[in-house]
């Protein structure tokens, strides 16, 4: 009995659980759509990513050098995640130096300004995307179309609105009869040249949505990887079911009320689900940890928020694409949640 | 499969001496018998030095309402009356008698014939259990014959027994209801006439198949029991979540179990009142099993409470190299122990060894938020939020936040991926807050 016994409370136990597991999960889980935009983007996509995610980590760990002095969490993983999402969020074709911005803004001021991993009350990649939006919009909205790596036409030659982009073009025209959504999908959306000639139509069906064959940024085009990263991440307990059933549910519900009630002017709420950056939204972003509710009931009310918010500025609003603002918009009240939807607590039921 | 609702976590079983039957420990040459090894009030002592005393005499006295008597578990000499450092590393009374050759006091029944007619009326049954000491088995050690007595207005409907052992590596409750079930039936249906309740659950998680059969065919000879095959989940063997399991109901916050119709008692319990009410016999030993990652021979003894507890690693291959940590009770909701001299007590129902490279804590990280302690808690509560309010010393919200709904399962700590000692935080607000209550009482 000569050693020394460890003392400490109990649980004595712990699951095999740590923060790095949980990231590096989400940063597996991104790996097919990290290959799908290689595959559609080519090496562009390959810089894009790269750039970002180094500069995010770099951009952590010289904050946490200089600035703080204090512990380095750069190989939590948290840095990285932020870098892909980041990436994800814009197009293949955007400037260097815009990124290193990016990363900045969704590193030093999003993130470590509030204390680093866990403290962000917004998710960080979005603070970054949003940011570079408002800052450099045109460069922002220019897209690449994907075209397969070893396809027959060059990738330069054709660069188009995103489908929702192109799809909020063409409400004026639908408002005024000119034109209606089922012509709009059977011949095609027109493309315009920097004239405003239509040189073309972008035909867009299932298909080319399901598979990634579009214009958009590097991460949201393919939502068949997307949806098998989210599988993982699902089967992994990385994420909940509870964000990303009332997200697509609510954006889906209210889609469908006006195509049901104006067929003519609103899209099938399908081609919501699958166009857009919704679904790299509803499973890597709005599920972020950090800056979700805490509690079932919650992640609901949370969900349905992002959903609503996310379709009436997709309708009404200035911009094609509502998830980034409706994920930011409804981490701001994150914290009201917390306290307005508590947990179930046992012993409240009615006694026999 | 049944089981409870909200939360709960799966640790390991590592149950790796649940085929190891039950041997009976030699007794020590010295044993130390606390007088405070129940909820409640110390025993009076009722023995001095140099007094000769045999197995199973009254040696301290019950000395209040909430308090239990305790017989002398050897016969020897009393050395000594001093204060022995307990499980809880604090030094408390204890009674330190020599052992001579085993003498039973006159009276108790000591042959292994199982005793079956109940003879006894409902208030002579717990009257005997009083006398005999008997306490919860399970490790809350609160007086068995107290939560006999049902408060007036309130109707017990179901009697509890509990064979869950939920936690991990424990598994002294499954031998003995493997051994000794029939004496357990019998015990429960005694309990069940002290109560004046026609129905009896036993509830038994799934991972003991054999125990559930064992029982399932013993029970058929007993009127009114029936046994429960329960899903694997800790923590069912909670109180509240047993009677959630089982029956469906839930405990009100700040109520006790009575206000559901039930009350619930652990199999060892049962046994024990087997023993005090068909024997005679007082409760002086136990079922304790010696495991852990670091055990050389995982192994089920039954003890003589007072037993050192280095006597029991000994007789399970000795001391590891690599002992780290030696903990009483259970991995989940045991203490980590100062001292191997620490002596066995009524409510010791293991003694867990763990290596050296599992007994340190993780490094805490920041809290990421990730709500798995709020999933867990099997109480509905929100333990991140808590530990931030206690460490901000924020009394008033965290009573609001139900902190004495906390049953200190440890499910929070347990899964938090930052390592963050979730369970301490609670714990201390635990203690401020009920000293707030308290005081508020006294106005």
């Amino acid at each position: 009995m000569d050693n020394l016994l460890t003392i400490s409370g109990s649980p004595h136990v712990h699951a095999n659980e740590s923060i790095k597991k949980i990231m590096y999960s989400v940063i597996y889980a991104m790996i097919p759509a990290m290959l799908v935009s290689f595959y559609f983007f080519g090496l562009d996509a390959v810089r894009v990513l790269a750039i970002s995610v180094v500069a995010c980590v770099l951009v952590e760990f010289l904050i946490q050098k200089y600035l703080i002095k204090g512990d380095l969490t750069i190989n939590d993983g948290s840095a990285i995640i932020t870098g892909v999402l980041l990436a994800f969020n814009v197009p293949s074709s955007l400037s260097t130096w815009i990124i290193i911005v990016g990363a900045i803004v969704s590193i030093g001021i999003a993130k470590m300004a509030f204390g680093g991993v866990g403290k962000n009350p917004f998710n960080p990649a979005l603070v970054g995307r949003v940011f570079l939006l408002i800052s450099f919009p045109v460069q922002m909205t220019t897209w690449p179309i994907a075209k397969p790596l070893f396809g027959n036409s060059t990738l330069d030659a054709v660069t188009g609105a995103t489908f929702l982009g192109n799809l909020k073009d063409q409400v004026n025209n639908l408002e005024a009869g000119k034109v209606t959504v089922g012509q709009l999908i059977e011949k095609g959306l027109p493309q315009y040249n920097e004239l405003g000639d239509i040189v073309g139509y972008q035909v867009t069906n299932y298909q080319d949505l399901l598979l990634g064959q579009m214009g958009g940024s590097l991460g949201e085009i393919s939502v068949i990887a997307l949806i098998l990263g989210a599988i993982f991440m699902l089967a992994k307990k990385t994420i909940t079911w509870q964000i990303p059933v009332a997200y697509l549910g609510s954006a889906f519900v209210f889609a469908g009320i006006f195509w049901l009630i104006n067929p003519d002017v609103y899209i099938n709420p399908l081609y919501h689900m699958i166009a857009g950056g919704l679904i790299l939204g509803v499973f890597y972003m709005a599920t972020d940890m950090v800056s979700s509710p805490m509690s079932v009931k919650g992640q609901i009310v949370f969900g349905i928020g992002c959903g609503v918010i996310t379709m009436v500025i997709r309708f009404w609003g200035g911009y094609p694409e509502g998830v980034s603002f409706a994920i930011l918009i409804m981490n701001a009240f994150a914290p009201v949640i917390n306290r307005g939807f508590k947990p179930a607590r046992f012993g409240k039921l009615k006694m026999v | 499969m049944k089981t409870f609702k909200l939360g709960g976590v799966h640790p390991p079983e590592n149950k790796f001496s649940s085929s190891e039957a039950i041997q009976t420990l030699p007794i020590p040459k010295k044993v130390f018998v606390s007088v405070s090894q129940h909820l409640g009030a110390p025993a009076t002592v009722l023995v001095k030095r140099g007094d000769e005393v045999k197995t199973g005499q009254l040696i301290a006295k019950s000395s209040g309402f909430i308090s239990a008597n305790i017989h002398s578990p050897v016969t020897g000499k009393v050395s000594k009356l001093d204060n022995v450092m307990d499980q809880s590393g604090y030094k408390r009374p204890a009674i330190i008698i020599d052992t001579t050759e085993d003498v039973w006091e006159d009276g108790i029944d000591t042959t292994p014939d199982i005793n079956r007619e109940i003879t006894l009326t409902k208030d002579e049954i717990i009257k005997r259990i009083n006398e005999m000491g008997v306490v919860g088995l399970g490790g809350a050690t609160f007086p068995t014959h107290v939560k006999m007595m049902v408060p007036d207005g309130k109707k017990a409907e179901y009697l509890i027994i509990n064979g869950v052992e939920c936690e991990p590596y424990l598994t002294s409750d499954h031998r003995l209801m493997l051994e000794k079930g029939e004496e357990m039936l019998i015990g429960t249906t005694i309990l069940m006439k002290a109560l004046g309740v026609a129905k009896a659950i036993v509830g038994i998680e799934s991972n003991k198949p054999d125990a559930i059969q064992h029982l399932t065919q013993l029970a058929t000879k007993f009127n009114g029991i029936t046994v429960q095959a329960l899903k694997v989940k800790y923590p069912q063997g909670g109180e509240k979540q047993l009677i959630k399991a089982l029956t469906g109901r839930e405990v009100p916050s700040a109520k006790l179990p009575i206000e559901t119709g039930c009350v619930v008692d652990n199999v060892g319990t049962a046994f024990a009142v087997y023993e005090a009410v068909q024997k005679n016999k007082p409760l002086i030993e136990r079922v304790v099993t010696v495991t852990g990652k670091a055990a050389k021979k995982p192994s089920n003894f039954r003890v003589r409470v007072g037993t050192p507890i280095s006597e029991l690693i000994e007789h399970a291959g000795g001391v590891p190299e690599n002992l780290g940590k030696i903990i009483g009770g259970g991995p989940m909701m045991g203490k980590a122990l100062m001292s191997a001299e620490a002596p066995i007590v009524k409510g010791s129902s293991g003694i867990l060894l763990m290596p050296l490279e599992e007994s340190d804590r993780a490094a805490m990280k920041s809290c990421i938020r990730c709500a798995r302690c709020v999933s867990a808690c099997p109480m509905g509560l929100e333990p991140y939020l808590i530990a931030q309010e206690v460490s901000h010393k924020m009394w008033d919200r965290t009573e609001a936040d139900k902190v004495m709904d906390c049953i200190e399962c440890g499910s929070c700590q347990y899964t938090c991926p930052s390592g963050r000692p979730l369970l301490d935080y609670i714990r201390l607000g635990k203690f401020k807050v009920g000293q707030i209550i308290r005081s508020r009482g006294k106005n």
